[in-house]
């Protein structure tokens, strides 16, 4: 997994809350067994006027214009700002891959659903939440001046605005450890294989029904 | 020792090992599989040359991709190509790494959720994991059962662990005694309606009060699927007898000794009097009515008497416009009466309402009526093959046949339309499924979901009604 220090990028506002992942990547493009490739589908009901397949051209595709990822001053944003409860729905990682396919590294919202925000960290992309009045400020800017940017530093887990304010942002420990570093969750866990064994031969004994062969 | 919740006790029960800062890693007992977010897990695993934990936790059906048509010719039925692979490379990852797979056309094959309690692979006091946002479904037996993601499926395979951080605790509260015609299906969405899409969120509820206590395990089933619409990753209710008789004599159940002794195990799976939960909410059952969900959220919720809200009568701009927005999608004006909608398709099935008691409920309304001519296509849709011998067996296929209905195979179906089964754009449907986001059951379609005796209901009279007039 790639590591995250330190980025400053444009910033896209998505304007809506309890953005799902149906609306994220819609079910068509599940059918993939790769984890790449789902970017030009992102969204895709919003952003395209037709209805997409897993083999369509997107590149011959008409785009619906008024759509924020349509319009030219948020190309190439590396940050998406979004509203309350973001990634709710079902638990298709498929929602953070193809966020972070089309180049997303951070969203930024007052809330998220939970398996989305897991998900985000296993895949290299920064979930932070915001209070509410912030996201609402982030918001009016973005909107206000066009090429709006942020920084975001994760080891110091401020965000710096333009005109150089910060908004320092709380991340959990272990995550910020593990996407500062690009590392891999089970390599992780299985350094503590002797404590999982150890787990097992005592669970054995007070439920062994669990450990008979079944069917 | 301090008074503990049905979940705490579950935690504890699995906790490996907790870092400082809370992070643990949680021991896991049972993970299902499915087509659509395990292929990655396995490709993950042979890249790194990794071996699953323990094979025989593990569980494997296809159903989101399945036909629900005939399936005489197996995995080649399926026409579209991409579909195919997938069912294709569950099977196959499933032979490589020796995992039991239910395969098209086995009687158990079904929705993952169906399968599990159904064979009793899900057990009270397990922990159950699935890549599945409906994993929720399964806490009804008391287990602890969590919705993951694909990179999680990957880590249950190669360490049969999970990394969690303990959540807070949350109880709804039902008390009272529910109408005639008011299901587990109308509890569960009162209860969203009430405290919204994100009102779980961070949460394990647990479903506690009189209406629980009294509901079938079938009912607690549905109620605990649709915990995730509510926010919350896990939903649970204690372990009493109805629990234990449904779990007994079923396929991967104890049996002899290691069944006396899970039983004493079991009785212990409910909250200690006194136990602490961060959060309550009550609801009255007795004054739940019929609902039906009108916009894009489940929480757009109504009892079947309102009206579609007025986007200009909301004073939180965010919300005004979230509602003008569904309105828009689902064709609907500020005002209208939830009698007034169309029924234009109608879905019963899904993991929500696709078990036994479900077709039997909805058998009783269509039992010697017609579906409306108004009615372009009604699918009753079984949650497993066993659901629909079942069924078959009881003569309920005949009523929804005659009735004009038409009985497919088992599988996901139109609830999320990733097979053939799709919802046509600006059609709307009354859905016993479990998700009314934009798009899910086919791009542009309007769904509206509901029980499966208000879908039999509104099926007849090709509107949405209310079903206590059919009873």
């Amino acid at each position: 997994m790639d590591k995250i220090v330190k980025m400053t990028a444009l910033v896209a506002p998505m304007d809506r809350a309890n953005v799902d992942t149906d609306a994220i990547i819609p079910k068509q493009f599940l059918k993939s067994i790769k984890r790449t490739g789902f970017g030009p589908n992102l969204f895709d009901e919003w952003r395209y006027e037709d209805v997409g397949q897993p083999d369509s051209d997107n590149s011959n595709r008409p785009l619906r214009k008024e759509f924020v990822l349509n319009q030219p001053r948020y190309q190439d944003a590396k940050i998406l700002l979004a509203r309350e409860n973001f990634g709710c729905g079902s638990s298709r990682e498929h929602a953070p891959w193809a966020l972070k396919d089309y180049g997303f590294d951070v969203v930024i919202a007052p809330s998220f659903a939970d398996i989305f925000f897991n998900n985000c960290f296993k895949n290299g992309i920064m979930p932070l939440v915001l209070d509410e009045a912030i996201v609402d400020a982030l918001f009016q800017e973005v909107f206000a001046q066009e090429g709006y940017a942020l920084t975001v530093d994760l080891e110091s887990q401020q965000i710096v605005k333009p005109n150089g304010d910060v908004i320092p942002f709380e991340i959990d420990s272990f995550r910020r450890h593990c996407l500062l570093n690009g590392l891999d969750d089970i390599g992780l866990t299985l350094a503590h294989k002797d404590d999982i064994k150890a787990y097992e031969e005592q669970r054995k004994k007070e439920a062994p029904w669990l450990f008979s062969h079944a069917g | 020792m301090s008074a503990k919740t049905l979940y705490d006790k579950l935690w504890d029960a699995h906790l490996v090992r907790e870092e400082e800062d809370g992070t643990a890693l949680i021991y896991i007992d049972r993970q299902l599989l499915h087509e659509v977010t395990s292929p990655q897990a396995f490709e993950g695993l042979r890249m790194a040359g990794r071996k699953p934990w323990r094979i025989d936790t593990n569980l494997a059906t296809p159903d989101h991709n399945v036909p629900t048509t005939d399936l005489t010719g197996g995995v080649a039925s399926i026409k579209d190509p991409v579909s195919r692979i997938q069912v294709e490379t569950l099977g196959m990852n499933a032979r490589e790494f020796g995992i039991t797979e239910f395969a098209m056309g086995d009687i158990r094959q079904g929705i993952v959720h169906v399968v599990g309690p159904e064979e009793g692979a899900t057990l009270p006091g397990m922990t159950v994991v699935c890549g599945d946002s409906h994993t929720a479904t399964h806490g009804a037996l008391g287990a602890l059962a969590h919705g993951i993601g694909t990179s999680e499926v990957e880590h249950v395979l190669a360490t049969q662990c999970l990394i969690q951080k303990k959540m807070k605790n949350m109880l709804v509260r039902v008390n009272g005694q529910l109408q005639k015609g008011v299901t587990p299906k109308d509890v569960v969405l009162a209860i969203i309606g009430k405290i919204g899409t994100a009102g779980g969120n961070g949460h394990a509820i647990e479903f506690g009060g009189q209406v629980f206590c009294d509901m079938s395990i079938e009912g607690r089933l549905t109620v605990c699927n649709m915990a995730i619409e509510a926010g919350a990753r896990v939903g649970l209710v204690a372990v009493d007898e109805k629990t234990v008789e449904y779990v007994q004599g079923r396929p991967y159940a104890p049996k002899g000794d290691d069944w006396d002794k899970a039983v004493v195990a079991w009785m212990d799976l409910k909250s200690d009097e006194g136990a602490h939960f961060d959060k309550v909410v009550e609801l009255d059952g007795s004054l739940i009515e019929p609902q039906v969900s009108w916009g894009t959220s489940p929480e757009m919720v109504l009892d079947v008497n309102g009206v579609v809200p007025d986007p200009t009568k909301e004073l939180d701009a965010v919300k005004a416009d979230g509602i003008q927005r569904a309105l828009d999608y689902m064709g609907l004006k500020a005002n209208t009466p939830i009698k007034e909608i169309p029924a234009e398709y109608v879905f019963i099935g899904s993991c929500t309402n696709s078990r036994i008691e479900d077709f039997r409920a909805a058998a009783e309304v269509l039992k010697g009526r017609k579906i409306s001519d108004n009615v372009e296509l009604a699918l009753a849709v079984p949650g497993s093959g066993l659901v629909k011998q079942q069924a078959e067996a009881e003569g309920l296929d005949k009523i929804f046949i005659e009735a004009g209905f038409e009985w497919r195979n088992p599988g996901c179906s139109m609830c999320l339309a990733m097979n053939a089964d799709k919802l046509p754009t600006g059609k709307h449907c009354a859905s016993t499924s479990n998700r009314n986001f934009e798009g899910r059951q086919g791009a542009g379609g309007r769904t509206h979901l509901v029980s499966p005796e208000m879908a039999a209901a509104a099926a007849v009279a090709g509107h949405f009604v209310d079903v206590r007039d059919y009873l």
